[in-house]
This record gives C-alpha cells, structure tokens and sequence, in this order.
C-alpha cells in the first residue's frame, strides 16, 4: 500500500506517456494486492486510514520517496525482485499466502521486468543516466537488509537463501546495465528490521498525514 | 473511401472525390487524397483532443494520494491511468496524418496548441472528482460519442475506444456524488459545492453560441463535426436535470425551467467573459497546468535521452555481438512477465 502510494505520485509527472501508464498500473497493483491483505487483517480502511504511524509494518524501503525516476526505478528494482522470489516461493508451500502469492506473482512478474528494462536503459543509456542510476542504487542500499529479515507468520521461508538469490538476480541486472552490486552495508543498526517494529523514517510521517487526512476529518463517514 | 489517387489526376479531380466519399458517409484513411485544410483541421481537433487527456489528468491526481478511502483511490487511479492511454490514441491517430506526438507535445508547451478550457479549474474538495466524472465526462462523451462517426477513420476508431472507457468514468463520478449526497451534512454540503462550481464550466464545453463558433459550419460540412455545439449543449442539460434531482443535487441556475412547447430545459445565460478570459490564459489554473506539464516533460529529458542512447546502442549492433549483450536483446521483448 505504501509503494503503491509512492508510485501514484508520479501520476501527471512522468518523463514520457507511457510511464504515465506504466507507473500507476503497477501502482494499482500493488493497491490490489494490499487491499486483499489488510482485508484479511481486518477493514482495509480502518487498517490504512486510521492507524498511526508506529502502527505501520511496511519496510522502510517502500516509503522512500521517489526522487527522481532513477530512484523510483531503483527502489522498484530492489522491491520487485525481492517480491518475485517471495511470493514464488509463498505460492509453492500451502500456507494460508499460496493462493494470493499465486495470484500476485503474475503482477509482480510484470513489475520486475519493467524495473529490470528501465536499469538496462539507465544503466547503459547515457554517461548522466548511467550516474543517476548508480547513486540511486548505492542511496537505497542501506534499506535492503531489512528485506530478509525474518518475518513472524512466514517461518517456511529460508531468508538466507531468498538473501541469496535476490542478490543473484540483482546482480545480474546490474551487470548487463553496466553498473555494479553496491558494496554499502545493507543495514545500519536502526534499519535492521525496523519498519517491521514500526519504526520508521522521517518522510513516511508526512506521508500518512497527507494519505489520511481527508478520511480522519470526516469520522464514521463512508465514501 | 478505398483509392489513392494517382499523381496526374488534378486537385479539382481529388476533391470532387473527397467530397463525394465525405457525402457518401465514407471514412477517410491515412492514405486517402485530403483537402490541405482538412488535414489541418483535423490535427488542430485531435491534437487539443489529446493535450486535454493528458493535463486532464492533473486535477484528479491532485486527489489520488488523498482519496478517502483504498476503494476510491484504486477507482481514481485507473481512471487517470485511462486518461494517459487514451492521450496514446489519440496521438497516434494525429501521426496518421503526418505530424509527430514531440512535435505536437512541443507546441503544447510553447502555448501555441489548447486543451479544454475546463482543465484550468482547480479542485478544490475531494466532492470534485465526483463533480468531474459526472459533468466534464458527462459533457465529454456527448461531444464525443457523434465523433464515432465523424469522416476520418482513424479519429472515429479512437473515440469508439475512447468513449467506451469515459461513459465508464462518468458512471463512476456520478455514483461518488450519490454516496456524499446520501452521507453526512459535511459530504451532502461537499457535493453540492463541488456541482455549484463545476456546472457552468462543464456548460462552456460545448464551444462558443453557434452564432459565434468560427470552424462549424466547415466541420458539420466536412462531417468531423454532427452536431452544432448549441445543440449538444442542449442536449446536455437535458440528460443532466433529471440526474441532478435523483442525486438529491441541485443545479445552479435559477432560470432552469422544462420548457413544454420545445420539449427541452431552457436554461440562463452563460458568462463568456469567463470563457474568452480562461482561453485567453487566465483561469484559476492556466499557469499552473502548463508548468506542471514543461516541469514533467524537462525532467525527463535525461530519461529519454537514456532510452534513445540505449535504443541507439543495441539497434545499431554489429553481427558478432558478445554473448550477453544479445541476452539483454532475448530480456528486452522478453514474455514470461506478460503470460
């Protein structure tokens, strides 16, 4: 819900047509696939509109804003790989997840092929697109860490070895995109895990009030 | 019209041809023998066409990341989304006759091309969206649905597609107004400020009095055009009276009254002061809309550029390409996302 937010906000803004396009309908997608989530939870709105901002569990690498379109595509790259490998994985067990995880993988597939297009035209377009891909790789970094994090209610998934092959699919993109795995640390002593605990960074605040500000004005009402 | 006319035949010749398949009812194609006016007309029409869909997405998205509720924003984003595929369209029929989408795009931001004047108001309460969907929709397809049948067939094929999806968005903006007219006082007073404001912008849709509409009479002549826009601006404010009173809305027109002897509403006097001063540049949101759109377009030069180099890079590969650089050729139309 939060990456499909982010997302949203290039709506108007984007560099050519058809990322206009592009861009709000992965955004939809994830809105899909959140709206299936919190459902189960409980009511998707009270879930999104009505909590604070320790209450949210979302990685901090989703609520980074966009930047600028190398940024957003790098973020997007990080997220939808990892995302691929989870919900693969999540659609093959029999847990509770394995039938939307089947679902969303579809959507996701889609995601990562488009992040991994626009990191090859980035990567190895021209010298300023090449550097603004790579700052945005590096700059996100230090959020991915957190990703393989274990996460309570998926206690099937092997971390190190998702870790493992997220890293390898990265790399290979990042490869043939003439760019290289950044050598940062994944995770600094208040990222590891952290969203996950609600904590989170600056900008997601501000976020949240703008998201649920209208819904919390109007108490009770529905739309 | 099927034939292209050969070289030696004089214009006289080619446009008793035109004008025979224009009165025949029969579409023109790309390829087709066009009066040099006509061709202009069209790329006039077609490209303010396109240029509103796409800064016609800013005042709704201006609501998308405050949309009250996940069910609400989903709805608002693939309705802009929709707007950006049918600006697509659009500017790929405008190619059919000879110009580019960049080209086009680059009078947009020189302020030498327009888009619907409606697109210069702000919204101002989440009730606007609703508002937008139901009016300027609403005014949008009675425009555009006789444009399904206008003479050139590239144009007509896109407002087939074009239309379909609108009467859509229209449905959708018009059952937002219902639920906040039919919610608390707050919601019910947000509606109704919401049509107050958008009546009579969505009014000016339809163009300028006949008596005053420059291009018409050519374009009914040239069947771009089926309708005059007193007309369709009628037959607007008919469909809308009765809708208004089942939303539990009223409209703002203290003159709106049925008329028995002509069957229609008759309806006040529209301000075209405010018209001619919001085409002119001076609406609410003129400025705001253009920069927007020159801020977006500036800003991602460098990301076309990229794709343009890369593009550039790997089209103009030798046969003996290394191993991985035909890989990132197999990734490039690559399916397995798709499927």
């Amino acid at each position: 819900m939060v990456l499909s937010h982010r997302l949203a906000e290039w709506a108007g803004r984007a560099p050519v047509l058809e990322e206009e396009v592009a861009l709000t309908n992965i955004a939809l997608d994830l809105l899909g696939q959140a709206r299936t989530l919190l459902s189960l939870a409980g009511d998707e709105d009270e879930l999104a509109y009505l909590r604070e901002e320790r209450a949210f569990r979302n990685v901090q690498l989703v609520e980074q804003p966009n930047g600028d379109f190398a940024h957003t595509i790098a973020r997007q790259l990080y997220f939808s790989a990892y995302q691929h490998l989870l919900h693969s994985r999540l659609a093959e067990g029999d847990g509770p997840f394995a039938p939307l995880a089947a679902k969303a993988v579809k959507e996701i597939a889609y995601h990562l092929d488009h992040a991994e297009h626009w990191t090859l035209r980035l990567g190895d377009g021209t010298a300023e697109s090449h550097g603004r891909m790579r700052r945005a790789l590096d700059g996100l970094w230090r959020y991915t860490g957190e990703l393989f994090q274990p996460v309570e209610g998926l206690e099937a998934v092997d971390w190190p070895a998702l870790r493992a092959a997220w890293t390898e699919r990265i790399g290979e993109t990042l490869r043939k995109a003439t760019l290289e795995l950044p050598t940062g640390p994944q995770t600094g002593a208040w990222t590891a895990g952290a969203g996950r605990q609600g904590i989170h960074t600056e900008p997601f605040g501000r976020m949240l009030a703008e998201m649920q500000h209208l819904h919390r004005s109007h108490p009770g009402a529905s739309w | 019209m099927t034939t292209t006319a050969p070289e030696t035949v004089d214009t006289g010749t080619l446009e008793a041809v035109f004008d025979a398949a224009v009165a025949a009812d029969e579409r023109i194609e790309p390829r087709d023998w066009m009066p040099d006016a006509y061709r202009a007309t069209l790329v006039r029409q077609i490209a303010q066409h396109a240029h509103s869909e796409i800064i016609g997405m800013q005042p709704e998205a201006n609501w998308i990341t405050r949309a009250p509720s996940l069910r609400r924003k989903a709805i608002l984003m693939a309705k802009v989304q929709d707007e950006a595929g049918h600006g697509l369209y659009l500017y790929s029929a405008a190619e059919t006759l000879g110009v580019s989408r960049e080209e086009l795009l680059d009078k947009l931001h020189a302020g030498r091309q327009r888009y619907s004047s409606i697109f210069n108001y702000p919204t101002l309460t989440w009730a606007d969206v609703g508002a937008i969907g139901w009016l300027v929709d609403g005014a949008a397809i009675t425009n555009q649905v006789p444009l399904c049948r206008c003479s050139y067939g590239p144009y007509a094929r896109a407002m087939v597609r074009v239309c379909k999806e609108e009467s859509f968005h229209q449905r959708q903006g018009y059952e937002l107004l219902l639920a906040l007219s039919r919610g608390t006082p707050e919601q019910h007073a947000m509606a109704q400020d919401a049509v107050d404001r958008w009546w009579w912008p969505s009014l000016m849709m339809f163009g300028p009095p006949d008596g005053e509409s420059p291009h018409s009479a050519q374009s009914m002549a040239w069947r771009i055009k089926r309708h005059s826009n007193d007309e369709l601006r009628r037959r607007f404010v008919d469909i809308c009276v009765p809708q208004a009173e089942s939303l539990g809305l009223t409209l703002p027109d203290p003159d709106l009254r049925w008329n028995e002897e002509t069957g229609h509403y008759d309806f006040g006097a529209i301000d075209w002061d405010e018209f001619n001063e919001v085409l002119r540049g001076n609406g609410p949101c003129n400025e705001q809309r253009l920069a927007r759109r020159r801020e977006a377009h500036e800003e991602g030069a460098w990301v076309r550029d990229a794709a343009a180099a890369y593009a550039a890079r790997h089209a103009a590969a030798p046969p003996h390409r290394p191993a991985h650089d035909t890989t990132e050729h197999g990734t490039t139309d690559h399916p397995e996302a798709t499927a």
